[in-house]
């Protein structure tokens, strides 16, 4: 029963896994860029969250309603002022300025909010439960990440295939030359593809601010679990990137149940499999 | 400026890729209605031609006057606002657009006029068909008809054909140019680049014929004996 537990609370655990992946896999899939500050940036919505929830007293749920535009803001205003310059042939540059980006996000928060860990407190919601079977108990606040990733994803996927906004990021995604040819200023078109990202990154950050401690270093490791949960999934594919974070929440959970020491191993070691035996994941697009 | 019915002017145009200088100094007039062939043997500079109208070459100096408005530095998105479309070299559909959505996203920058996905649909029956087709899917010819279509959903004023006839199927060609009348006859400009020369001078009323980057002839289908264009196409 023990081992069914670990599966259970993998699998609700890799919606947040999914959360931290969907915004990647969405900027990459629109411009190729591959943000190496993502993680810092989720941490950073994580401090704006708890500056807003200690400033004001609001529920750290429904600090959302503040943290989530500013983030999009912020990403539009990123995307136009910096990231869209280094946007070229070279995939160098973008690479470069991400990583700038993440020192500077990480210092920042640094000397800003202290190197002490800090996390949200969303009261009962974190400490409820229901048992599902005799032995497996669901968290109220697991269940309600996951219920989120899979919203935001249908959302996305929505937005992809059912908009205009959508079809302008397919088309610019397919041929930026083109695209321009149909009256999108492409430079436009990342930014709100950014926004977009951001406003995911700020949902991902609330919750990791709720489920865990969190401090200004903690960003690259969430990198590395979105990163893997595209791989997993395939790239390019939303709903592979949920199927990406449960793996990689089960794998994490089933470690931690053989010893507490292989939780992150395990996680790790699927990722290598998967990029050993099926490179382009387990769902990658089909044309493109 | 008072809007005379002299639409596109351009003077003097050079246009460069990098190092690389494609035009040296090209200038045209084109009137409203006017449909010219633009012929030259390949690397001539007409695809270039095209693409510095469209704003697609960005690097470039002389003048592009079009209704009076100098658009010379403008991007491309916002050339096609103004009223000139683009149906590129290779038809270049977005492929995970369906047949639908590539002509949708083509009337995106909503101007007024008499094209409208009915329109296109009554001018291409074959398309309405495959509406929800992944645009690659559709043979050669009928993807050409969905890059004209998409062009035509802009209601530009001119309308840029570049090689429309690469890679299709002879037969194909005919039936697509034998359309071409149905669509300039609401008064649409439009230049053809064109490889068959027969083809390309039976289509329009004026010709340009370009060589390494300059006008080499121009005028008149009739007013050129064959020879005389072969030398300008040559440069024999």
């Amino acid at each position: 029963m023990d081992w069914l537990n670990a599966i259970v609370q993998g699998i609700l655990v890799g919606g947040l896994y999914a959360m931290f992946a969907a915004g990647l896999s969405l900027i990459f899939g629109v411009m190729r860029l591959v943000n190496i500050a993502h993680g810092d940036l989720i941490i950073l919505a994580s401090y704006l969250a708890w500056a807003i929830v200690h400033a004001t007293g609001l529920h750290p749920l429904a600090s959302l309603i503040i943290v989530v535009p500013l983030m999009a803001g912020f990403g539009y205003a990123l995307q136009r002022g910096i990231l869209n310059r280094t946007l070229g042939k070279d995939i160098l540059p973008p690479l470069l300025v991400t990583f700038g980006l993440s020192v500077i996000l990480q210092n920042g928060l640094l000397e800003y909010f202290t190197a002490d860990s800090r996390k949200l407190d969303a009261g009962f919601l974190e400490t409820s439960s229901f048992p599902l079977l005799p032995g497996i108990n669901i968290g109220v606040l697991p269940l309600l990440m996951f219920v989120s990733a899979v919203a935001i994803i249908a959302g996305l996927q929505f937005l992809f295939y059912r908009t205009s906004l959508g079809r302008a990021f397919r088309a610019t995604s397919d041929d930026t030359e083109i695209a321009q040819l149909m009256g999108l200023d492409n430079k436009k078109v990342y930014a709100w593809a950014m926004a977009l990202c951001l406003a995911v990154v700020a949902i991902a950050g609330v919750f990791l601010a709720i489920r865990s401690n969190f401090d200004p270093f903690m960003g690259p490791g969430r990198l590395i679990f979105g990163f893997e949960a595209v791989i997993i999934g395939g790239l390019g594919n939303l709903w592979g990137t949920l199927v990406g974070g449960v793996i990689l929440g089960v794998a994490q959970g089933l470690g931690a149940q053989v010893d507490p020491g292989y939780q992150l191993l395990a996680g790790h070691v699927t990722f290598l499999l998967v990029l050993a035996f099926r490179p382009t994941g387990l769902y990658p697009r089909v044309s493109g | 400026m008072p809007l005379s019915d002299e639409w596109l002017k351009i003077e003097n145009l050079q246009s460069y890729y990098g190092d690389f200088q494609a035009l040296h100094g090209v200038s045209l007039t084109l009137k409203k209605g006017d449909v010219i062939s633009l012929i030259g043997s390949n690397g001539a500079g007409k695809s270039t031609l095209l693409k510095s109208i469209c704003g697609l070459v960005s690097q470039k100096t002389g003048s592009i006057t079009w209704k009076g408005e100098d658009i010379l530095k403008f991007p491309a998105s916002e050339i096609v606002k103004r009223g000139i479309a683009l149906v590129p070299e290779g038809r270049r559909l977005f492929p995970s657009l369906s047949v639908e959505e590539n002509l949708v996203l083509g009337g995106q920058v909503a101007r007024p006029g008499p094209w409208s996905l009915s329109s296109v649909y009554g001018l291409f029956p074959i398309l309405s068909e495959k509406k929800t087709a992944p645009s690659t899917s559709l043979s050669g010819g009928q993807q050409q008809m969905v890059a004209i279509g998409r062009a035509l959903m802009s209601n530009p004023d001119l309308i840029l054909l570049d090689e429309l006839s690469l890679g299709l199927a002879p037969i194909v060609i005919k039936d697509i140019y034998e359309l071409l009348p149905r669509i300039t006859a609401s008064g649409m400009s439009a230049i053809l680049v064109e490889q068959d020369v027969t083809r390309a001078l039976g289509a329009a009323s004026h010709f340009i014929c370009m060589q390494e980057g300059r006008v080499s002839l121009e005028g008149t289908p009739m007013g050129f004996t064959r020879d005389q264009i072969s030398a300008a196409y040559f440069g024999t």
